[in-house]
């Protein structure tokens, strides 16, 4: 019979199992999960997906737009796309580069490209490269920008920017939510009340102006690297009181179930109560917590660098491929560029669901 | 005895859930009477509560009355309605002026966000024409009737200003709002301690035999059934394994779930520091219902294979009924003969 | 009750206090104090500034002094209303603000408005109707209105009016009122052109409240209170929109202490996308020119905007449970 050993798995198995097995009946979660994780491997092969270097500037390039690629040639499988050509515009006499449909130039797989650092290993492998390519021909899967860079393999770095610096800041943001959401629940009292007028505070106060304030006043000559972190920790300052007030609520509870107190009653420390026993049967909610709390830090990110106050160029991150995106012109002379936006919209939904799916299975009560 | 004010026949209300059927309520059968009680006992998740919301028609999704009557006597005569069947706007003007019900937890059962004057005026505005003047003095009326002191002034306090005992008084004054014949406590005193728990049963006593009011009292207390009730069904897994006076189920169970749960009662009679005897196993979950005689796993006289593969019958003697195969209906086996 | 209201009030004038010392650290924050920025400024246009000017400048802003000296200076002006001269404009920072910061409360509090119409109705539908066609319908585009961030909404819809009506959706006015003063006209010209940016700046908000909302509520329904008013015999209707919406209310009231700030963070963002005349654009501009005076001004009044839009949410709250009224009785 199925039922009865059904009921007796369940009955042995962790908390942790549990929880994956209720995460596991959540399709869009599980989805999600599997799109999350596709990012992340994506994230960390950019320049091996990249097809050509996102920093090559070419005047010849500007504004071309997406450019197909054709699988088939004469009924074999030959992926081609075509070459660039110049031609004198009649009235400006100015040259103007478009696809040359006469001249067929091949796709070639795992070819040589600009040089780039993977894993600490120095390599100029990419996956899709151009076979006997002329000066100008290029792969531009999403077209290119005002300064002839190719979108997709700048979107590619971007997505590796963006994403990190999410994590980055979760991190950052789980420290001090974890730190003070526990310090304010385990010693009470004013210590408490401290912190929780403090969290109010934080959270009454208007984020981007503030944000804005304190990014600008980062110092023009700091390196790409610097603005970086400067930027998350900015970012992660102000977004660590959700994850404060989701660990006291449940220190706060935990302290009073049946558990702890057998724990406490057996003669174990607080320290040992707290990481052996009310850690891990949180941790899952904490895990959903912050899987709610990274799309937010993503989205303060490209909102920053949107508006030109995050990261700076030569930075690549996907608020600054949106700020090519920004006024109206632009976008009715190549909206190929509003691409970018989505990549943002599919990561954040994705951690959306995925944390939703998580909270649900890590308390289906709750 | 005259005719029920309200029979139930056959009962049958079930959840339909993602994980399968729940048959909460599975074929209950009861009468209650004029100016009689009804105890309704069993262990939790036994179908009691569900009984009551059947009966009301406010069963929550996805639980639904899937058959059987319940058939309530007009007021003054007539052919039985049956409520089973009533559409939603009629079932609403039986809500209060005819059935009306108590709750177990006073304190959940009133909004915090009203004055109980709102909560009670509200059901005399609806079903029995008073203007609002007159609504609020009917409502200072039955909270005195119900015993809240002060009741010009109580009127407009909020529930969470109000003790435990209090609340439960005032909502007892807000079933009783528009004269209802019979009154459905679902388990009235079990969040309340033993002093008030006394109070308040005396209250429902009272007004009882003041008002000829039939009520059906919930509880899986066999000591407030014995104080209170006329008449018993016990019930199992959705079922009335054995009905019949009060007296009749105190003195000669019939079914040994009946017995199994009298020997549980703590006596003062019984001897100091003695093991109270608990019923074996305990209820089974609602997905895996026992095939034959539910009962049968924790059962101590059970008679063998017929109580694992068959449903015991109902069988009738005076004014009992009961369904075990200790008393007969046993397949095959010729009617009324004792095993 | 008393108590309650004295407490929130401290409680935002501390915050009030905080996000005073956060903007005057804006100010402060560029290197070099900001008379140097300022001549360097006023050289660079022509009109050099000679050193005794320049020292009355430095005195007149305590400049040299502890912080703590400089910080109480200025505040001092601040309470009077003088909030100093914008570097870039020259001209005093309430002048350059000028009506902005009401268009920006304005359309603050218009996406307010729109959070609580949209997401109360939808809130109350998805819950009571849960896993309806409807119910998946909104959630569906809850999170969508989650994960777009406003920003990006209005440079999407930008674009698809842009190439659907050739038409350009951005501003509060139309460009012959831009100029004009005040008058019913320009009233009305602002109240057709708000609704648009109002209802991009509200959906990421009225998203999450429909959850909110949506959760509470069938938390709410399952309570008893709610068979008991079934019980009574009033109508579903009655029964849901008086008692559990009513409970449900009670953190939709509380979460708004939270959206306000959330949306006047938002209106600088999309104002900019946009177009829109409110302080936000103004604010980028002058933390990018790094005009302090004029950007440390803008953080601190929508810092005190975000701060009485919650205490008023406090008070709602309190005027919603009785809870909380009856507290200190």
């Amino acid at each position: 019979m199925a039922a009865p050993s059904d009921s007796e798995r369940y009955a042995v198995a962790t908390q942790w199992q549990l929880t994956w097995w209720r995460f596991r009946r959540h399709k869009l979660a599980m989805v999600s999960l599997v799109v999350v994780v596709l990012f992340y491997l994506l994230a960390v092969s950019a320049d091996f997906l990249a097809t050509s270097d996102p920093h090559e500037t070419d005047a010849r390039t500007s504004y071309i737009a997406p450019q197909p690629i054709h699988l088939f040639d004469d009924g074999a499988f030959r992926p081609y796309t075509y070459g660039l050509k110049g031609v004198r515009d009649v009235k400006t006499f100015k040259l103007i580069y478009t696809l040359d449909t006469s001249r067929k130039v091949y796709v070639e797989f795992f070819a040589r490209g600009y040089r780039y650092s993977f894993l600490g290993i120095e390599t100029d492998l990419h996956l899709l490269g151009l076979k006997d390519a002329g000066k100008g021909d290029g792969i531009h899967l999403l077209g290119t920008d005002l300064l002839g860079r190719d979108l997709w393999s700048r979107l590619m770095v971007a997505t590796r920017v963006s994403l990190t610096i999410g994590l980055v800041g979760v991190s950052i943001s789980l420290f001090l939510g974890v730190l003070l959401g526990g310090v304010s629940a385990i010693y009470g009292g004013w210590v408490d009340t401290v912190i929780q007028r403090g969290i109010e505070v934080v959270r009454s106060m208007p984020t981007i102006p503030l944000w804005l304030g304190l990014a600008a006043a980062l110092p023009n000559d700091w390196s790409v690297t610097q603005i970086y972190f400067a930027i998350t920790i900015i970012i992660s300052l102000l977004a660590w009181t959700d994850l404060a007030r989701v660990v006291r609520g449940k220190f706060l509870s935990l302290r009073e179930e049946e558990f702890v107190m057998a724990a406490e009653l057996a003669g174990a420390g607080q320290t040992r109560i707290i990481f052996h026993h009310m850690l891990p049967s949180f941790a899952s909610h904490i895990i959903a917590a912050v899987s709610l709390a990274l799309p937010a830090m993503i989205i303060s990110e490209t909102s920053l660098s949107f508006l030109g106050l995050g990261l700076r160029p030569p930075a690549i991150s996907w608020g600054i491929l949106l700020q090519d995106a920004q006024n109206i012109q632009t976008l009715a002379l190549a909206p190929w560029l509003l691409f970018s936006a989505v990549p943002v919209i599919l990561v954040i939904l994705a951690f959306n669901f995925l944390g939703d799916g998580l909270r649900d299975a890590a308390d289906p009560y709750g | 005895m005259a005719d029920p004010i309200l029979s139930v026949r056959d009962l049958h209300t079930q959840f339909h859930g993602r994980e399968g059927i729940v048959r909460a309520v599975d074929g209950v059968d009861f009468d209650v009477f004029e100016g009689r009680t009804l105890g309704v006992v069993g262990e939790s998740g036994c179908g009691k509560s569900v009984t009551a919301r059947s009966i009301l028609g406010i069963v929550d999704r996805p639980g639904r009355v899937m058959g059987g009557q319940i058939l309530l006597r007009p007021q003054g005569g007539g052919p039985p309605v049956d409520l089973a069947t009533l559409p939603q706007a009629a079932m609403r003007r039986i809500r209060g002026p005819e059935i009306a019900l108590v709750f177990q937890e006073p304190m959940a059962s009133f909004s915090q966000h009203y004055t109980i004057g709102n909560q009670i005026t509200e059901a005399i505005l609806l079903h029995m024409g008073l203007g609002k003047r007159a609504a609020r003095a009917r409502a200072i009326e039955l909270l005195d009737m119900v015993g809240v002191p002060q009741p010009d002034r109580r009127i407009d306090e909020y529930p969470f200003q109000l003790s435990g005992g209090l609340r439960q008084r005032v909502m007892i004054a807000m079933a009783l709002a528009c004269d209802p014949r019979v009154l459905i406590a679902d388990e009235p005193t079990t969040a309340l301690d033993v002093t008030t728990q006394a109070q308040i049963l005396d209250l429902l006593r009272d007004l009882q035999q003041k008002r000829g009011l039939a009520i059906i009292l919930i509880t899986h207390d066999m000591g407030v059934i014995a104080e209170m009730a006329h008449d018993v069904a016990v019930m199992y897994l959705g079922r009335a394994v054995e009905t019949g006076p009060v007296q009749d189920i105190f003195n000669r169970p019939r079914h040994p779930y009946t017995r199994a749960l009298l020997r549980s009662i703590p006596t003062v009679m019984a001897r100091p520091r003695t093991r109270l005897p608990t019923i074996e196993g305990s209820i089974p979950h609602p997905f895996d219902r026992p095939r034959g005689c539910a009962y049968h796993p924790r059962c101590s006289e059970k008679l063998g294979a017929v109580c694992e593969t068959h449903e015991p019958p109902p069988i009738d003697t005076e004014h009992r009924q009961v369904r075990c195969f200790l008393h007969g209906g046993i397949p095959g086996a010729p009617p009324g003969t004792q095993p | 009750m008393i108590a309650f209201v004295v407490r929130r009030f401290l409680l935002g004038l501390f915050t009030v206090w905080l996000i005073s010392v956060a903007s005057f650290t804006i100010i402060q924050l560029p290197p070099g104090d900001f008379v140097d920025a300022y001549i360097a400024q006023l050289a660079a246009s022509g009109s050099p500034v000679s050193a005794t000017e320049a020292d009355m400048l430095r005195k007149l802003y305590g400049l040299g002094q502890p912080m703590y000296v400089q910080y109480g200076k200025w505040i001092s002006r601040v309470v009077t209303g003088d909030f100093g001269e914008s570097m870039e404009w020259r001209r005093p920072v309430t002048e350059v603000i000028g009506d902005r910061i009401w268009l920006t409360l304005l359309l603050s509090f218009a996406a307010l408005l729109i959070t609580w119409g949209l997401a109360l109705p939808i809130g109350i539908y998805s819950a009571v109707r849960q896993y309806s066609f409807g119910d998946y319908a909104f959630t569906l585009l809850g999170f969508v209105g989650i994960a777009v961030p406003n920003f990006l909404l209005a440079l999407i819809i930008m674009y698809f009016s842009f190439k659907l009506f050739g038409a350009n959706v951005g501003g509060l006015f139309s460009s012959e009122m831009t100029i004009q003063p005040w008058s019913w006209a320009k009233a009305w010209d602002l109240a057709k052109h708000l609704p648009l940016p109002a209802v991009i700046l509200a959906l990421a908000g009225t998203a999450q409240l429909i959850r909110i909302m949506r959760a509470n509520l069938l938390d709410e329904l399952r309570k008893p209170y709610v068979v008991t008013a079934r019980a009574k015999g009033l109508s579903e209707t009655r029964v849901i929109l008086k008692y559990p919406v009513r409970a449900a209310l009670n953190p939709f009231a509380s979460n708004i202490a939270y959206l306000f700030p959330f949306l006047v963070s938002g209106s600088v963002i999309i104002s900019i996308v946009l177009g829109l005349p409110t302080v936000g654009p103004l604010l980028v501009k002058a933390l990018v020119a790094q005009d302090m005076f004029l950007a440390g001004t803008i953080v601190l009044l929508l810092g005190v905007m975000t701060v009485v839009g919650t205490f008023i949410s406090d008070l709602v709250l309190m005027w919603v449970d009785p809870r909380i009224r009856h507290q200190m009785d």
